[in-house]
């Protein structure tokens, strides 16, 4: 795998939004690198890729096991046939193509974004999207993450295809690719305000329709309620 | 009841019904109170007479904000709260959690761990489906298969009150393996059990397979074809039903699945019947899979190599399991620290949930009750 050593900055590609705490307790770190070659649910699909991955990382990260930091496993570069033919199309588009543990996952442009995710579907057949979701980056200029799990019956495989926006900015939908992409974008609707265009039914789903805030951004405390709405509809001063 | 020839008829929405001179579209509210629809779930109905032409769910009475919750304990401390997404299969949330975090950690459950926790993913398999046709079966008119399929269960839990002190919500597992070695007479208790359930379920068959009742209520109501199945996400024993054989434990073989020999059932017209016989015939490769796990059952730890604090590594990663109701995920972030950094759960429950309108437009609204019944949801989980 000569690839790696090219790979950008592996060490970190998302959570820049919070800091992880420094390492003041020093938990032993062999057991994650003495086991990182062989993944609970290896992909039958992939024979050789998940043991490729995960193998370059095991020894470099079984040696510094005494000094306090603990090196997971690294994102490894992910490139295939979909891959570069996706590339060779959009080009800096695709912002990154990788697997960690085995998973594979694209980063790409929001711009392409409805693109990819109708090509994935037709051409690279994953006809099944299993999830969608969002996380969120407060100190990141392009604070949402918008992940997209898809599955293929045709290959049995997973990826995910990642793409990143800023506050106030919104998505194509992808109901017109998979239906079930409804009530799953609406999800993310209400717990991030993410808004999809050209969703047919753009509202809450969990949280009543006149509920304030979005409770899964990291500015939203664990605590935190719509007080007036909870007066104004329960009748109690607060629900805490 | 109509039967089946006239029930075709009213799949046909374009022709007016000429049976009512001045018919207009009446709105009806289905719950959140209402026994049939299995917690709160309301629907709202668009009717025609008694024709549904359309359907909105309104969900979120239980919602609880799980996923938020995670984002503030650490890994070790949401594990207890998974057990209270789908209360009735609470074993399989828990194995599917630990396993997220396990992948995360490039830990590996050491193998007595994983044949334990086969067996008491399956039994919860079958508990799981033994609510499910209680309910169901009750919702549809037949009261008898509710006190056999409780009173079987029973054994299942007091299993599961033996190894772990819980009968519901079990917290069983831990990541990394399991907390408990098995109790003396573990195995024998589960042989008893696989011996004496499987009569039982020749009794569940014998009060409705044939029953021309539940036939005439079952066949036919509330198709789902394989295509309409994928592009609505739907997974599972509906998924199954409809002719694909797809199980993640067969297609993706997490824990010791792959060492075991057992059938996937599907059916052919992805209609409410067929999942009553897919979940019925589930429920016998269940006790198969019970009955290989315990005979193999190897010596050894039950607990792999892993730091008292748990700090995975900053990455994301997304695993997911065949829970009864379908895929179960587990979509978790982590920045390094000791606390997930979003932690998403994918709900079978939900996502299934979604199918409700294309299956029961041009039903009546009875059929409505049996098709809540044969998705099989659990509020608990659809609204998290």
């Amino acid at each position: 795998m000569p690839e790696e050593t090219k790979e950008p900055s592996p060490v970190s590609p998302d959570p820049d939004g919070v800091k992880p705490p420094s390492e003041t307790s020093a938990p032993p770190t062999n057991a994650p690198a003495a086991k990182a070659e062989a993944p609970v649910a290896a992909k039958p699909a992939e024979p050789a890729k998940p043991a490729a991955a995960a193998k370059p990382a095991a020894p470099a990260a079984a040696k510094p096991a005494a000094p306090p930091k603990p090196e997971g496993p690294k994102p490894e570069l992910w490139d295939s046939e979909p891959v570069s033919s996706l590339r060779s199309q959009y080009g800096s588009g695709i912002k990154e193509a990788s697997t960690y543990l085995g998973q594979k996952y694209l980063v790409v442009d929001s711009s392409i974004l409805y693109e990819i995710l109708l090509r994935m579907r037709d051409e690279q057949l994953f006809d099944y999207c299993v999830d969608i979701t969002a996380v969120h980056y407060p100190k990141r200029e392009a604070q949402f993450d918008i992940v997209y799990v898809l599955y293929s019956f045709h290959h049995n495989d997973r990826v995910r295809v990642k793409t990143q926006i800023k506050d106030g900015d919104s998505v194509r939908s992808a109901v017109e690719i998979w239906p079930t992409a409804n009530w799953l974008e609406r999800e993310v609707y209400d717990m991030f305000g993410i808004i999809f265009d050209g969703h047919p039914d753009m509202k809450r789903i969990l949280l009543p329709d006149g509920w304030k805030g979005h409770p899964l951004r990291k500015d939203y405390p664990i605590l935190q309620q719509d007080q007036e709405w909870v007066q104004i509809n329960l009748g109690i001063e607060s629900g805490q | 009841m109509n039967d089946k020839t006239d029930r075709t008829a009213y799949l046909d929405l374009d022709t007016k019904d000429e049976t009512f001179l001045d018919a207009t579209e009446l709105v009806l509210n289905m719950g959140p109170q209402h026994p049939s629809t299995h917690g709160v779930l309301r629907v709202i109905l668009k009717l025609d007479g008694e024709k549904v032409l359309g359907t909105e769910c309104v969900i979120g009475y239980l919602h609880r904000g799980v996923e938020k919750i995670g984002e503030n304990r650490t890994y070790t401390m949401f594990n207890p709260y998974v057990d209270r997404m789908d209360y009735v299969a609470a074993v399989s949330n828990g194995l599917g959690y630990c396993e997220a975090v396990e992948k995360l950690l490039s830990v590996e459950a050491p193998p007595r761990a994983q044949y334990i926790r086969v067996i008491l993913t399956e039994l919860c398999r079958i508990a799981s489906h033994q609510v499910w046709l209680g309910t169901h079966a009750l919702d549809i008119g037949a009261i008898t298969p509710l006190f056999y399929c409780f009173r079987d269960r029973e054994e299942i839990l007091r299993i599961f009150e033996k190894y772990c002190g819980a009968r519901l919500t079990t917290h069983a597992f831990r990541i990394g393996g399991c907390l408990y070695e098995t109790y003396e007479g573990f195995e024998e208790d589960c042989k008893k059990f696989c011996d004496f359930f499987l009569p039982k379920l020749d009794e569940y068959e014998e009060l409705l397979t044939t029953n021309r009742i539940w036939v005439k209520r079952t066949k036919g109501v509330g198709i789902l074809n394989p295509e309409d199945c994928i592009a609505l996400g739907v997974t599972g024993p509906v998924l199954r039903a409809s002719g694909l054989k797809w199980d993640l434990r067969k297609a993706q073989p997490y824990e010791s699945y792959k060492n075991f020999d057992f059938e996937i059932p599907t059916g052919l017209n992805g209609d409410t019947y067929d999942r009553y016989l897919v979940r019925i015939e589930e429920m016998r490769q269940a006790v198969r899979i019970i009955r290989q796990a315990v005979d193999g059952l190897p010596q050894g730890p039950i607990m792999a190599k892993v730091p008292k604090v748990i700090k995975p590594p900053v990455g994301e990663v997304y695993h997911s399991i065949e829970a009864p109701k379908g895929e179960l995920g587990y979509f978790i972030v982590s920045d390094g620290s000791t606390q997930p950094y979003r932690m998403r759960v994918r709900p079978p429950s939900f996502v299934n949930l979604q199918a409700l309108d294309k299956m029961v437009r041009g039903l009546l609204v009875a059929d409505v009750v049996a098709v809540i019944g044969t998705l099989d949801i659990v509020l608990g989980e659809v609204d998290r």
